[in-house]
């Protein structure tokens, strides 16, 4: 019989508890808000679990530290918000061309610049996405509630580890500082993933080959015996720099289709009341919540309204959309910025039904009746 | 033919090396392979860690693990291994431009925390990789190809700054003293905490074209020439020390270690299940 316990948590509360499970020995981090509270309970709950947290002298370094605690094969993760995502980007680059597991999370703050640090947003989905420059490979997953944000965090861990990428843990700050009780996982129940390894120490001396019918490298971790380089230069199987043009396309052609062919492994989503709707209206994050709130409303008025949410915010799940947009009349998308993920939305619909945005950037947070407001509008 | 040393501690299928002719990075290169070499370190307890520059490409050279990272950052990167796994001698290979300018915030906190990394700096005074624009150790008035009329900016004494940040081993080399550079390594990677050596390189192709310092035997005897140990420098005067190098151990001084101690937080915090 699983030992789960209960807890009433922050969802920045609940991140820690999730890494902790998933394997994560090594947190480096910088104080910024709104995301601080997962700095603190990492200080706390590091080391009681033998171990490790660090706070670093800038964002950069917490990023820095990060991937080098897990070239050295310990499960490690950084937090940030707004302007510490925008300084880590250049060392989230790093983590996916030299496929090093971590996890980033960022809990969205209002922006851009210092903006408004203690108030909730979702305008780093797009940088999410695209924050490093270059092509390059990632996954992000955004959460709705603190449970959620403990189960989502150990499989952030999972698949950095499975694929070798940065994971972005997008949160934002509603979720990030509400509290919920929450059941904790029995801590033999939890699956988790362990990144491979070769066994054959001639061929692991090759860190980048990649075994037959595989798509991600099995690298030993450093301080292990067996010697290879690893570098953010374009690389061969060696890990050595090369600018051979053969060489190049094939590393970076690579990198992006170990996610692009598992994306279903990858993909997750909630669709909620769709079975007979005529309207879907789209969110992530603390927005659905509000959505959730409004379909309610909606419902009770006899609109015929469903909602889906992305759980795995990238890769987006574009044949879902584009299934949705064949069956319902109407897609709303309600996100705290501007319309990023609209534009996702619009690309994966292609046509097949109109899509309406409703947005915020005053730092506030999207009310159920100004959801339903525009449910109502757009079902007429 | 390469040496028994190479042979032990270089990727032979890597050469020949990025560098020009007359560069003084392959020298310091070599002078960290006989330091690990003199200290019988087990290869396996070796991490090289190095940044973005010329100098930085000498870990790709060396047969360890070998992390080369991004623009500044290496000791940064080399902290969250050495926390990862504190038995390994992570040593850090970086230049002038690396290590302070863009680097600078990593390696004064580094030094403040005394984590028991070694950082060697291969100080050419000049961004070579991107064809000779000045650094933070540049000399005031010198030319580079962003100060086409001087530089007016005033240079760091890397060693000094170290120390003021915390550095428990600070010492200073050259590319021409090679046996001395090499016991100075050697001292700094067998010190626990925080250690530091600052090796003078001559890069002939940009820094030395530009500012007529003659070819790269000239600049190796301007090496030899200015060089004064730290036992003599002590009886001369500030007039007497300018434009000289001071070589030698600079200072070395004993503080808690950061992982060690940290290992005590583990035990305060009481091991207690997830």
């Amino acid at each position: 019989m699983a030992d789960r316990k209960r807890a009433l948590l922050q969802g920045n509360e609940a991140v820690v508890e999730g890494a902790i499970a998933a394997g994560m020995r090594f947190f480096s981090g910088y104080p910024i808000t709104p995301s601080t509270e997962i700095a603190e309970r990492c200080a706390l709950r590091l080391p009681q679990v033998g171990g490790k947290f660090i706070q670093m002298e800038d964002e950069i370094a917490g990023m820095a530290a990060c991937i080098g605690a897990s070239v050295a094969g310990v499960k490690a993760m950084t937090a940030t918000s707004g302007p510490g995502f925008s300084l880590k980007q250049e060392n989230i680059g790093y983590a996916a061309l030299a496929e090093v597991p971590c996890v980033v999370v960022n809990v969205q703050r209002s922006g851009p610049s210092t903006g408004l640090p203690t108030s909730p947003s979702q305008g780093d989905y797009m940088q999410a996405r695209w924050g490093t420059h270059g092509d390059h490979p990632v996954i992000a997953i955004s959460p709705s509630s603190v449970q959620e944000t403990y189960f989502e965090a150990i499989r952030c861990f999972n698949l950095a580890e499975q694929y070798r990428v940065p994971v972005i843990l997008l949160m934002d700050e509603i979720v990030g500082h509400m509290r919920e009780g929450i059941e904790l996982l029995d801590p033999d129940e939890v699956q988790v993933f362990n990144r491979l390894t070769k066994e054959d120490p001639e061929q692991a001396s090759l860190p980048y080959d990649i075994v037959p019918g595989e798509l991600v490298p099995r690298i030993t971790p450093f301080g292990e015996g067996i010697f290879y380089n690893m570098t953010g230069l374009v690389h061969d199987n060696w890990g050595f720099p090369t600018n051979s043009p053969v060489k190049a396309n094939r590393q970076c052609t690579r990198i992006m289709k170990k996610i692009e062919k598992n994306t279903d492994k990858i993909e997750k989503y909630e669709m909620r009341r769709m079975e007979d709707a005529e309207v879907c209206v789209v969110s992530f994050g603390g927005t659905a919540r509000s959505v959730e709130a409004a379909i309610d409303e909606a419902r009770q008025e006899e609109y015929k309204v469903g909602s889906f949410r992305p759980v795995t915010v990238w890769p987006f799940p574009e044949k879902a959309i584009a299934e949705i947009a064949s069956r319902v009349r109407h897609i709303v998308v309600a996100e705290l910025n501007y319309g990023q993920m609209k534009l996702e939305v619009e690309r994966a619909a292609a046509g097949r039904c109109p899509v309406s945005h409703i947005g915020k950037v005053n730092g506030t947070i999207l009310k159920p009746s100004e959801i339903f407001r525009l449910i109502r509008e757009v079902a007429r | 033919m390469a040496s028994k040393l190479m042979e032990k501690y270089l990727r032979l299928e890597r050469l020949p090396h990025i560098w020009c002719a007359g560069c003084s990075n392959g020298i310091i290169m070599r002078d960290v392979a006989q330091a690990i070499d003199n200290l019988r370190l087990d290869p396996k307890n070796v991490v090289i860690v190095s940044g973005i520059g010329c100098s930085s490409r000498a870990a790709g050279y060396m047969s360890f693990n070998t992390l080369h990272t991004t623009h500044g950052r290496a000791l940064a990167f080399a902290t969250g291994i050495k926390m990862a796994k504190p038995w390994l001698k992570v040593i850090v290979l970086t230049g002038d431009g690396d290590a302070t300018a863009i680097g600078g915030n990593h390696l004064i906190h580094a030094a403040r925390r005394n984590i028991d990394l070694t950082v060697v700096v291969f100080n050419n005074s000049i961004y070579g990789m991107t064809g000779g624009q000045f650094s933070p150790t540049t000399p005031t008035g010198e030319m580079a190809t962003t100060a086409p009329y001087g530089s007016i900016d005033p240079d760091f004494d890397i060693p000094k700054l170290a120390e003021a940040a915390g550095a428990t081993y600070t010492a200073r080399g050259t590319a021409y003293h090679v046996p001395q550079t090499i016991k100075l390594i050697e001292n700094a990677i067998a010190h626990e905490g925080f250690s530091i050596v600052e090796c003078v390189a001559a890069c002939p192709t940009y820094y030395g074209r530009k500012n007529k310092k003659g070819d790269a035997v000239a600049m190796m005897k301007l090496q030899r020439d200015s060089a004064v140990t730290v036992k003599k420098a002590l009886e001369m005067k500030p007039e007497e020390l300018e434009g000289k190098i001071v070589i030698g151990e600079l200072s070395r001084t004993t503080r808690p270690e950061y992982v060690r101690e940290y290992e005590k937080i583990i035990e305060r915090a009481g091991r207690v299940e997830a």
